[in-house]
């Protein structure tokens, strides 16, 4: 019994991780129908940042800053220089654009920071809690990652309803001539998804490196982890990538548990294609017509 | 001369021309060139499987790297254990990336671009996990390693590189003709309609799904003979060889030959033949430290993959159709014309 609690505890820690990264590719997919391919590697580069801003003797919130702040003009340049190109080509060429960036990133931390394994500081207590006389699965760490994907997660919701730069940006993704029409500068609003989207990744790379270590591909598998997160709940609902996200980390924790841990990324194969057999446009997403 | 000039003639002129070329090449060739050789032909043939799928048929792989590897593990496999001769093997090879290919073009068939490019990575990531999993049937870290080829009595003489790419070479003459072939075939001008409008295609009575199956289990199967004789000319299979890193170095080959292009893929497997070695000697040259030069060709791959689809998205043989089509014009030549 301890053995379903436990794997459910960390199923919701992993699976909040994946849920922010899942938001990213969501927020970036609704604005320019792009998958960033590169996302896992630009929260890797900024939670590099941040261990650099540690090593010079900040404090965890300063080096958190620092990646989100990093995060952002990241997400801006990428989307001005490379992807503005691609925009309007057919969408293969974006793909392979967003995969080049992905493996020149990777290289470029490989060459700057090393291709060794890194610790990165938790912050607050990684010993699990004590219920009775065991501990169980939920640190205060783990309970400050859920916190903190929470609050991405609201302040993401307040942002998109409740404020006019919100509304700007869901009317440059949704109607970008009628928005342009209406005097919406929808070349910002892109921009600014993509620094967004890039913010929140970081945010993720500094929540989930305490647990993954950090080195250059270390976020590779949290990357397809998401991307299956994100389908599960349809590529356009936020609310489908928290709930594709927990799932993806419940199951994941089951099969890593119950069977093996290196089963992990087939399973998340198997979930894929499974989920996408069934439902292509995923659990959230309402019908998508195609074009005729 | 009728023969001659229907495609299949003029494809199999070609073939036996290049066939001779390449024959006088290995024979001039030194064992490490003939070596060289054998990796470049054995990268061209799974490139040209991934160009066919991506160029032709508008469907992205990442995963071809995961289509090698399973070739490449049948053929170190069916070596270690059995006595099959070596064409058999390597057919066996091709079939078992085409069944793979094959569970995966089904799966793939109801997606498009950046979906289907999710599902081959986590194919990518997730294949080679499989080999620590079952460790002792498939050799876990360490792989298994493949017997070299060795030649038949009639030409014991030869050296084992040598006839390594002979092998190689008759492997990636009859891929390339029978892909050219099938590129100007009923199903090579399916695979276009389905690539450029998929709605048009089916009221034109293309079945679009089968038709984008069809070209997953070809290119797969590209891909798994290609795996199939890299293994033999590597010497070991294992997981690290077949990382989400030679998917990309595939496609990237693919990219900078020109997508579509099976000329394009002779040019895609140079790059990944010598950009090692390129990157080696430039990183000594220039005295870099170990984690600069350990990722050079890595950041290499990336900034072609992006600096080809931004600035010249048909890459090298589009270019020199482009040149040749310049010089054409300027010395008033008749242009006969000839298909991509």
């Amino acid at each position: 019994m301890t053995r379903v609690l436990d794997y459910t505890l960390n199923g919701v820690t992993y699976g909040m991780i994946y849920a922010a990264v899942a938001m990213a590719l969501v927020l970036i997919w609704r604005a320019t129908r792009i998958v960033n391919f590169a996302q896992g590697a630009m929260a890797m580069l900024s939670t590099y940042v941040a261990v650099s801003v540690l090593e010079r003797g900040a404090n965890y919130w300063e080096a958190l800053l620092a990646a989100m702040a990093f995060g952002l003009v990241a997400g801006a340049v990428v989307e001005r220089g490379l992807i503005r190109p691609v925009e309007n080509k057919p969408p293969l060429n974006a793909v392979i654009v967003t995969l080049g960036l992905l493996i020149l990133i990777e290289a470029a931390a490989g060459m700057i920071w090393g291709d060794s394994f890194r610790a990165y500081p938790a912050h607050f207590s990684v010993v699990g809690l004590k219920v009775g006389r065991n501990h169980i699965a939920l640190s205060d760490f783990d309970l400050y990652v859920i916190g903190a994907v929470v609050v991405v997660m609201f302040a993401l919701l307040v942002l998109f309803r409740w404020t006019g730069i919100g509304l700007r940006m869901r009317a440059s993704a949704f109607e970008p001539e009628v928005a342009r029409l209406l005097g919406v500068r929808v070349g910002r609003m892109l921009t600014l998804g993509w620094a967004l989207a890039a913010v929140v990744g970081a945010i993720a790379g500094v929540l989930v490196a305490p647990k993954v270590f950090l080195e250059p591909n270390n976020m590779d598998n949290v990357l397809i982890y998401a991307f299956t997160a994100a389908i599960l709940g349809g590529l356009d609902s936020p609310v489908g990538a928290l709930v594709g996200g927990l799932g993806m980390g419940l199951a994941l924790s089951f099969v890593g548990g119950y069977l093996r841990s290196s089963l992990e990324t087939p399973g998340a194969f198997v979930i894929l294609i499974v989920i996408l057999m069934i439902r292509p446009t995923g659990i959230f997403s309402g019908a998508v017509p195609r074009r005729v | 001369m009728g023969f001659l000039r229907s495609t299949l003639g003029r494809h199999l002129l070609y073939t036996v021309v290049a066939a001779v070329l390449l024959w006088l090449l290995t024979l001039v060739f030194s064992d490490y060139n003939n070596f060289q050789l054998a990796t470049l032909g054995s990268y061209a043939i799974a490139i040209a499987g991934l160009s066919l799928l991506t160029g032709l048929n508008g469907q992205i792989s990442l995963g071809h790297g995961a289509f090698m590897m399973v070739g490449a593990y049948t053929t170190a496999l069916l070596g270690k254990h059995s006595h099959l001769p070596l064409a058999v093997v390597l057919i066996l090879s091709a079939v078992a990336a085409a069944a793979a290919g094959l569970i995966t073009g089904i799966g793939a068939a109801r997606l498009r671009g950046p979906y289907l490019a999710g599902v081959t990575l986590a194919l990518a990531v997730g294949l080679p996990e499989l080999t620590i999993k079952y460790a002792s049937a498939l050799g876990g870290e360490q792989g298994v390693a493949v017997n070299p080829p060795v030649p038949p009595g009639f030409i014991s003489q030869t050296s084992a590189n040598r006839y390594l790419a002979w092998i190689v070479i008759i492997c990636a003459l009859v891929t390339f003709l029978v892909l050219s072939n099938l590129i100007r075939s009923r199903f090579g001008r399916d695979f276009r309609a389905v690539r450029d409008d998929e709605i048009a295609a089916s009221l034109s009575g293309i079945n679009v799904a089968r038709n984008q199956v069809l070209a997953f289990v070809v290119s797969a199967a590209c891909a798994g003979l290609g795996g199939a004789v890299y293994a033999l000319a590597i010497g070991i299979v294992n997981p690290a060889g077949f990382s989400l890193v030679l998917s990309i170095a595939l496609l990237t080959g693919a990219v900078i030959g020109g997508l579509g292009s099976l000329a394009g893929a002779v040019w895609g497997g140079l790059l990944l033949v010598y950009l090692p070695r390129v990157s080696d000697s430039l990183s000594s040259h220039l005295s870099l430290s170990k984690a600069v030069s350990s990722n050079l060709s890595l950041a290499i791959y990336g900034v072609v993959l992006i600096a080809v689809m931004l600035s010249f998205p048909g890459g090298v043989q589009a270019g020199l159709r482009l040149a040749t089509g310049a010089v054409r014009r300027r010395f008033g030549g008749s242009r006969r014309p000839r298909g991509a």
